[in-house]
């Protein structure tokens, strides 16, 4: 059965494209152009859905984006808005909600028991006993509304986009579009944003009066130069300083737009409210719109009889509109009237006769009601404005708005479209000269920055009045129905509610879920600040409207998530890890290798050949100027003052609250020029805290810093051959035992690269050197080494290999071994803190915590069985509490043992102390505190030779 | 988000800046153990106008001290702390 309409002026088919799709497994047709309900209701189709709670049949409510009866899903894609998604050849279309189908859902038996199903009634019945809650939650599960995820979905990333337009103007009705066109005609680019698939508002489907109008305004944004028309989007909410979401859709897809406005323009009409009767939820009750809509934008005939409710001349239009497509008026009810009512729609799934005032049942398929409006605020309230509620004009409007929000349309108030019209010019004119305005404050703020000229005029341009028409404060019949249909919320409900005390709307709001369904207050919330006022005596002036959030629309996750900006860095000889069987690691942002196949041989050939590793991701500063002695002496714990040209020493860095954040070392390579190593992920930290005091604490000291992490590869050769090795590339220095000694630094020409950086420091407890190239050439002098060395046994090792070696040696990491309260003397470095320099960062702390002793310590601990390699992060307990935690652990292929290091209690740190693991099996292993930290080679032999 | 005047690269979107809060002056290192929690941990988290200090991290690199309005979030001024006045 079609109810396609003969062609009629403004359609906005095409008919000649025929689009065939299916609907709960059968198949349909539509055409390009029908959102997919106007195609199903053209094909016969009244009930969409079944409701949130009670599971009752739902029909057309709005026919728009906004209507709650229209939820359905497209194969993978759950919750769209039939009323607002075109259809496509072969989409796959259900009805989302009912159980096991649309027309016979077994859930529909909980209207028999809907007296149950009050505010709060899972509040109320599912509290406890707590053991019973998985079963509850089992049941209510299927009870849960919305539809279904397939596991098929396609994983979706999509961009953002970042725009700067002058203006923005949300909506493109009539008075955002001569607002647009307004604004654009002072100069100002201006974003367009619509939510509809075409501009025009409710001209679009008013009937054929206005549709010359809508082509003239059409006509003139498309002439305009300057404006950006985004239809199919919708702007999701504003934040400080005009920071505007603009969600944009591309069939299915969503693209976030994050746009800086300069003057925001707020056009976003009216939205019409339900009014609340008994059976108004019945499929064939329908806003005024939805019926002009079907009829005017799609040939759908919405009924075949109809009883009109209206009230006011206004909303007469709907009438004729109904006349022109060949219905039958039953029955025009003017609600204004006293003795007309509208008591009450009746009908099974559908509505079959509506009572009326005098007790008569017209029969009629089609009851529309057309009893007045909601202003969508939303945007309003998040630029910090309060909505007023005028009962002359029976809705809420504007109060008061930020110097770069104006508002504009049927939003402010109402009249004629040429009143409408010149009143969107003034504001769009007063957009585009306060946009100049701030482009100009911007500029100057600016330095080297070019003003904009001319300079737009000092006087405001004069907005002309538009008052609100009154309209009577019509909400609810005799009879009580439902006020929020997503949510299946009643005014029994909302009175319930208040008579439980919950008094106030904002309360009463969460309470009930009333406006908190995926429409989101936007027809109803009117009508639940009435019902609510109405319980508790209160008008709805003083009752107040509840807050507006952000997103007025709803966003996929996916548009908001977008792609992932982090981003990856990988060392110059990256590559060549790759070729050569390196498993990666991903460190921070590095991506490193974390073994070439085997650490443990790594570790043997390093203790006994040559090894190198690429520590390129270590942080680098280079430090130039007369007082950078004074810097160190500041930033690090230990003292830095006599520092002589060629040496190299380690430090640890704490913050104001003593805490360690970093250690690395420092060579001194020139009289003034000195050379900072970080940790892998503190580089950046570090750099931001030398430069946080030099210029808020040391102003005048004269110290120049460049980071150089990116700068320079850097490659440890460790082992007792690494000196043989590099002798045969170094040129330049002289490498013997006595010339380069331990902590000493050098520079020189490396496999021909001059300028390269020696150090002779040891994390791996070998006698080890730390070459800094340019990182053009780290590749090279990476190939050159082991090119070099191959009979010398060299082989690269990982960064397994390296944090084996360093835990055999019992050096921390700083953030592995220590947390976010380990203070220099709980990580064992109070032999560093010198706490007779006058002043350093966190030296008031440190003192104090000398005094009052440490509460933890770190120490090195071995299991009392020696295969035993307790996972880190296990707790060290004594009985049931907890007295401190493994932070790293090893199997040492030195020792043929596991080897850790621990924080523990200061009672428990001396050494032989016996220590109990919690393994997290339940079982319990015994531990040794050490006496060194260094589990191999105490002594520091290897290093030094 | 905010849109913050940078002296030296003009208005820029907030996230280019961390926020190292309140302005407060260090003290002496041999000052009260009170003095030394207090601007460790105690802070005035005023509602209205207040002093704040943030980064440029993803620009200039500068420190700046900007006066700001924590319920309006309107920014009044914004200085290099080497203008600032000590």
């Amino acid at each position: 059965m079609t109810t396609r309409l003969p062609v009629r002026p403004g359609e906005v088919i095409d008919r000649s494209d025929v689009r065939r799709f299916t609907w709960n497994g059968s198949g349909v047709s539509g055409f390009g152009g029908d959102t997919i309900a106007s195609a199903l209701a053209a094909s016969g189709v009244s009930v969409f859905s079944r409701s949130f709670k009670y599971h009752r049949p739902r029909g057309i409510l709005t026919a728009d984006q906004h209507d709650p009866n229209l939820f359905v899903q497209v194969r993978d894609e759950p919750n769209v808005r039939a009323g607002h998604r075109l259809v496509e050849d072969g989409m796959v279309v259900s009805a989302q909600n009912a159980w096991p189908s649309l027309r016979y859902d077994v859930r529909s038996a909980t209207r028999l028991i809907g007296r149950f199903l009050t505010p709060g009634f899972y509040y109320k019945t599912f509290m406890g006993p707590r053991t019973l809650r998985p079963p509850y939650q089992r049941v209510l599960r299927r009870f849960s509304a919305g539809g279904t995820v397939g596991g098929a979905a396609p994983d979706v990333r999509s961009e953002k986009r970042f725009a700067h337009p002058d203006v923005l103007v949300a909506g493109g009705g009539p008075a955002g579009m001569a607002a647009a066109v307004a604004a654009a005609a002072t100069g100002a680019r201006v974003l367009l944003v619509e939510e509809n698939h075409e501009l025009g508002g409710h001209l679009r489907y008013s009937g054929v009066a206005g549709l010359a109008s809508l082509t003239e305004l059409r006509d003139g944004v498309a002439a305009a130069d300057g404006i950006e028309v985004m239809t199919d989007a919708v702007v999701a909410g504003r934040y400080d300083h005009n920071w505007v979401a603009v969600v944009e859709r591309i069939g299915a897809r969503e693209r976030l737009v994050k746009a800086r406005v300069k003057c925001l323009v707020v056009a976003a009409g009216k939205i019409e409210r339900p009014y609340v009767f008994a059976g108004n939820d019945l499929p064939g009750v329908m806003l005024s719109g939805a019926a002009m809509r079907l009829i005017n934008l799609w040939a759908v005939a919405p009924g075949t009889r109809a009883v009109v409710a209206t009230a006011g001349e206004s909303e007469n239009t709907v009438v004729d509109q109904l006349e022109s497509a060949g219905v039958d008026i039953a029955e025009v009810v003017d609600l204004r009237m006293p003795r007309q009512q509208l008591v009450r729609a009746r009908g099974r799934g559908h509505v079959a006769a509506v009572e009326v005032g005098d007790g008569r049942a017209v029969e009629a398929d089609l009851l529309v009601t057309a009893v007045g409006w909601t202003t969508p605020t939303s945007l309003l309230n998040m630029a910090g404005d309060l909505p007023v509620y005028d009962e002359r004009a029976a809705r809420f409007l504007p109060g008061g708005l930020p110097d770069d929000v104006l508002a504009t349309g049927e939003i402010v108030g109402d009249g004629s479209l040429e009143e409408i019209v010149a009143h969107a010019r003034a504001v769009g004119s007063e957009a585009g000269r306060r946009a100049r305005r701030r482009a100009i404050d911007w500029a100057q703020s600016t330095p080297r920055a070019t003003s904009p000229s001319p300079p737009p005029s000092s006087d405001p341009v004069e907005i002309p009045r538009l008052d609100p028409a009154d309209h009577p404060e019509l909400f609810q019949g005799p009879t009580d129905g439902f006020v929020d249909f997503s949510e299946d919320v009643r005014g029994k409900d909302l009175a319930l509610a208040a008579a439980e005390g919950y008094d106030s709307i904002e309360l009463s709001k969460r309470y009930t879920t009333a406006t908190m369904g995926p429409i989101q207050g936007k027809l109803e919330v009117v009508n639940a600040v009435a019902v609510h006022a109405a319980a508790t005596g209160a008008t709805i002036a003083e009752t107040g409207t509840t807050t507006w959030r952000p997103p007025y629309a709803p966003i996929t996750l996916g548009a908001l998530g977008g792609r992932d900006e982090d981003p990856i860095r990988r060392s110059p000889m990256y590559e060549w890890h790759l070729e050569h069987g390196a498993t990666p690691l991903v460190a921070g942002q590095w991506i490193r290798p974390d073994h070439y196949g085997d650490p443990a041989s790594e570790v043997r050939n390093t203790r006994s050949n040559v090894g190198i590793i690429d520590v390129s991701p270590l942080g680098k500063i280079e430090l130039r100027g007369a007082d950078v002695p004074d810097l160190l002496e500041f930033v690090y714990i230990n003292r830095w003052s006599k520092l002589g040209v060629g040496r190299v020493r380690y430090g640890a860095m704490c913050g104001e609250d003593g805490v360690v954040f970093d250690d690395g070392v420092t060579a001194r390579l020139e009289e003034a020029r000195y050379y900072m190593t970080t940790t892998s992920s503190g580089a950046a930290g570090v750099w931001n805290w030398l430069d946080e005091w030099l210029q808020t604490f040391f102003p005048s000291w004269d110290v120049r810093m460049t980071a150089v992490t990116d700068g320079y590869a850097a490659i440890n050769v460790a082992g007792p051959a690494s000196r043989r090795l590099l002798e045969r590339i170094v040129e330049g220095v002289d490498l013997a035992r006595d010339a380069f000694g331990y902590m000493h630094a050098r520079t020189g020409k490396v496999a021909g690269v001059p300028d390269c950086i020696l150090l002779r420091i040891g994390f791996t407890g070998e006698l080890s050197f730390e070459v800094h190239v340019p990182s053009g050439f780290g590749l090279h002098v990476w190939t050159s080494l082991l090119d070099a060395g191959a009979d010398l046994g060299v082989a690269p090792f990982g960064v397994e290999a390296q944090r084996i070696m360093r835990l055999e040696k019992g050096h921390l990491i700083v953030g592995q071994d220590t947390d976010g309260l380990t203070k220099a003397h709980a990580a064992a470095l109070g032999w560093a803190v010198k706490a007779d320099k006058p002043d350093f960062a966190g030296k008031p702390e440190l003192v104090w915590e000398s005094e009052s002793g440490p509460s933890r310590l770190l120490v090195a601990v071995q299991p009392t069985d020696p295969r035993l390699v307790p996972p880190e992060a296990s707790q060290i307990v004594d009985g049931d509490t907890i007295v401190g935690r493994i932070t790293s652990s090893r199997m040492s292929p030195s020792l043929g043992r596991s080897v850790c290091l621990a924080l523990v209690n200061t009672e428990l740190a001396a050494p032989d102390t016996s220590l109990t693991i919690h393994l997290a099996n339940g079982r319990r292993a015994t531990a040794r505190v050490m006496e060194h930290h260094a589990h191999f080679d105490p002594e520091g032999e290897r290093l030094r030779g | 988000m905010l849109l913050i005047p940078c002296p030296h690269c003009g208005p820029r979107n907030a996230d280019e800046f961390s926020f190292h809060g309140e302005l407060v002056r260090r003290p002496a290192p041999d000052a009260s153990r009170e003095s030394w929690r207090a601007y460790l941990y105690e802070k005035d988290n005023v509602a209205g106008w207040m002093h704040e200090q943030c980064f440029h991290v993803s620009g200039c690199r500068r420190f700046l001290v900007l006066e700001r309005n924590t319920i309006t979030d309107e920014i009044r001024s914004v200085r290099d702390v080497a203008e600032q006045k000590t």
